[in-house]
């Protein structure tokens, strides 16, 4: 059964010989003159601004929390839209209380001030 | 493909759908009107557990499986969930006052409460390891923010991060146990796991075995037994006082109901090799707990290792199984709510804001300055060290005879030992108040009516289970028959 | 076809790397993420036993775990911004206030 995987294994050998050798051989034979500007990132040739290992502020966790919390839940709608016509009006009573909830909760973060950047 | 929906019975769940309906709506109270009803939603959310309460009770004597075996309403939940619902009472009347002396009274703090209780009241009613899992990770999340609801204080964002760290770090360990049992049986259902295992030999399959360890440690680690108990101390000396008294009872509590339900009922026949592994648990937690607290001198601490001892106590109604094991551990959960929520109110009480008063020397020459409290103080500290009339010696009376009946007399030798070790460091605290004079001036008094019912509460049930406890026992046995 | 038994040994691998990770390292964001590793270590397993028993019921039990795993992430990374802002450090080696 594995061995069908064997044409896929010599060839990402050979894939992995054939890049590694090309990067040996660059470095072997190849002249070197570094300059500063060939040194500095590519940034699509705007020159860059400041360091790229700034920190983040923290408003984005909080953005990032109620985003994760809101996206997973999404997870409860696809076995409704999947059985959606089976269920028909029981499932769609079921999946209108469960976005209230979530609406609940909504209306909870926006009053709170949680989609407030400043 | 044609589905067919499950029969579904919403009166077997109806007070859970009234504690989070009103518990949505407490959130939504504080957020729309929070100026002027600001202080009416302590006292609403004493109403919502009285009208739970009520719905509860007149639940007890039926027998009801609902949403396909997921759900089940017995003696056992409904005992339980009474007892959850008093110890949520007590908490929220000490909370009133406590809340706006600590700068902390959002209604955020009475809904998250709430849904930890309705947590802890799916896990008592689970007959699947879903609705366990699912009750457990609602009351644990409520948790962990309420520990930290001090938002400015670093003790109470450090006991914050602790619990919840190794708090989901155990709840890994427990999902890992069901996933495990589930591949093994084919089924998450509690009483399809018993029935697959009364027919199938378990003890011979690696795969339930590993399955049943991985549950101890998730277990272990949510009711606090050694050696998964190094979280304990930390939360409960940084969470808010309250709280601490919260998590003191009710989650540990909880998790008992859902270990005795998953343990006793799902996998008896493992028990040849279980019941070992928690006998040696047991004795650990008991006297590891005793002994680490004789060496405390912050009293939120010492509470915390000796709510570690009487986890062990309880351990040991679980290990003893049979007809008394169940009953004598509701008992005993019972009589441990009045009496640790009671000390838990005198520290309150005691306490002032920012500065806990939480170090055991700051009581010396209460007893002359504060009579009533330390009186009551007292009754606490006997009760819980298991001195005669009060509740506290009935409970471990009762799950020590259990053990006995059952074969364990070793594992009970060891459990009286502890409470004779026990005695050393309640009495510290009553030789403190009694003997000593005053290190300094104490702060005036947080009192507040709320409060003082509290007290009364908890003395009453003390004192009075401890006189005459026949008809709660009686109960209790009705109670016990798991299925 | 990869036998199913792979699947199980990929997800105790796993949960292993998650576990050891959640012991030995000191960030608190870095522990949280072992964590989640380590529940969706769980989730594989759930999955692979589904398939083999042919049953349902694990994928369920999937979904809840997901969902939870949201609401802990958010209620963790609340916490760890709320310690943060107070102390500087995510560093579990200096969040010692209280011991023994």
């Amino acid at each position: 059964m594995l061995i069908s995987y064997l044409p896929i294994l010599i060839l990402l050998l050979v894939v992995m010989g054939f890049a590694i050798s090309n990067i040996i051989i660059s470095a072997l034979i190849g002249r070197h003159k570094p300059t500063a500007e060939k040194l500095s990132p590519y940034e699509c040739g705007v020159e860059p601004i400041g360091s790229a290992r700034e920190r983040f502020s923290v408003k984005f966790y909080i953005i990032a929390m109620m985003f994760v919390i809101f996206d997973i839940e999404v997870v409860f709608l696809y076995p409704w839209a999947v059985a959606y016509k089976s269920l028909a009006l029981f499932g769609l009573i079921e999946m209108a209380i469960f976005i209230i909830i979530l609406l609940v909760g909504y209306v909870y973060i926006w009053k709170r001030g949680g989609f407030e950047w400043e | 493909m044609e589905i067919v929906i499950p029969p579904f019975d919403l009166k077997s769940i109806s007070p859970i759908i009234i504690i989070t309906v009103f518990a949505i709506i407490i959130l939504a109270i504080d957020v729309f009107f929070k100026k002027t009803l600001r202080d009416a939603l302590g006292y609403f959310a004493i109403l919502v557990v009285a009208v739970t309460g009520m719905v509860v009770g007149t639940q007890l004597g039926e027998t009801v499986y609902s949403f396909s075996n997921m759900f089940v309403v017995d003696n056992f939940s409904v005992f339980f969930s009474l007892i959850f619902l008093v110890s949520t009472g007590i908490v929220i009347l000490l909370s009133i006052r406590y809340t706006k002396q600590e700068g902390i009274n959002n209604g955020e703090y009475y809904t998250l409460i709430l849904f930890a209780t309705m947590g802890m009241m799916l896990m008592a009613g689970g007959a699947d390891l879903l609705t366990i899992f699912l009750g457990l990770e609602i009351m644990s999340i409520s948790l962990y923010v309420l520990a930290g609801f001090r938002r400015d204080c670093v003790r109470s964002n450090e006991a914050s991060l602790k619990y919840f760290l190794l708090g989901a770090f155990a709840t890994c360990f427990l999902l890992y146990g069901i996933a495990m049992l589930y591949g093994a049986t084919g089924t998450t259902n509690i009483k399809e796991i018993a029935s697959f295992l009364a027919n199938n030999p378990s003890l011979s399959n690696p795969m339930i075995v590993t399955a049943t360890s991985l549950l101890v440690i998730g277990f272990g680690f949510k009711v606090a037994c050694v050696p998964f108990h190094k979280w304990t101390p930390d939360v409960y000396e940084g969470a808010p006082t309250a709280i601490t008294a919260f998590m003191s009872v009710g989650p540990k509590v909880a998790a008992f109901a859902a270990f005795a339900r998953v343990f006793l009922v799902a996998l008896p026949d493992v028990g040849q090799k279980w019941s070992v592994i928690l006998w040696v648990l047991a004795a650990l937690t008991m006297t590891v707990g005793n002994l680490v607290a004789i060496a405390q001198t912050n009293i939120k601490r010492m509470l915390a290792y000796s709510s570690i001892a009487h986890a062990g106590y309880a351990l040991m109604a679980i290990i003893a199984g049979g007809d008394f094991g169940p009953a004598s551990l509701i008992f005993y959960m019972l009589a441990y709510t009045f009496m640790n929520l009671g000390a838990f109110a005198v520290v309150i009480i005691l306490g002032r804001k920012g500065e806990e008063n939480a170090n055991i020397e700051d009581y010396s020459g209460l007893g002359y300055k504060h009579p009533i409290l330390a009186v009551s103080m007292c009754i606490f500290m006997f009760s819980l060290a298991g001195i005669p009339p009060f509740v506290g010696f009935i409970g471990k009376f009762y799950i020590f005879s259990a053990a006995i009946k059952n074969g364990f007399i070793i594992l009970a030798i060891i459990g009286v030992v502890n409470c004779v070790i026990a005695v050393f460091y309640y009495l510290r605290v009553t030789v403190v108040m009694y003997m000593k004079k005053p290190v300094r001036e104490f702060a005036p008094l947080s009192l507040s009516p709320f409060i003082i019912i509290a007290l009364i509460i908890t003395v009453w049930g003390t004192i009075h289970l401890g006189i005459f406890p026949g008809k709660i026992i009686a109960l209790v046995q009705n109670s016990s028959l798991l299925y | 076809m990869i036998p199913l038994t792979w699947y199980l040994i990929l997800s105790g691998i796993l949960f292993s790397i998650g576990a050891v990770g959640v012991l030995i390292r000191r960030n608190a964001i870095v522990i949280f993420m072992c964590i989640e590793l380590m529940l969706n270590a769980v989730n594989l397993a759930f999955i692979t036993f589904s398939r083999q028993l042919n049953s349902m019921d694990g994928q369920i039990f999937v979904f809840f775990i997901m969902t939870v795993a949201a609401a802990e992430a958010a209620v963790g990374l609340a916490i760890i911004i709320a310690i943060y802002r107070n102390k500087a450090t995510v560093n579990v080696d200096d969040i010692n206030l209280m011991k023994w």
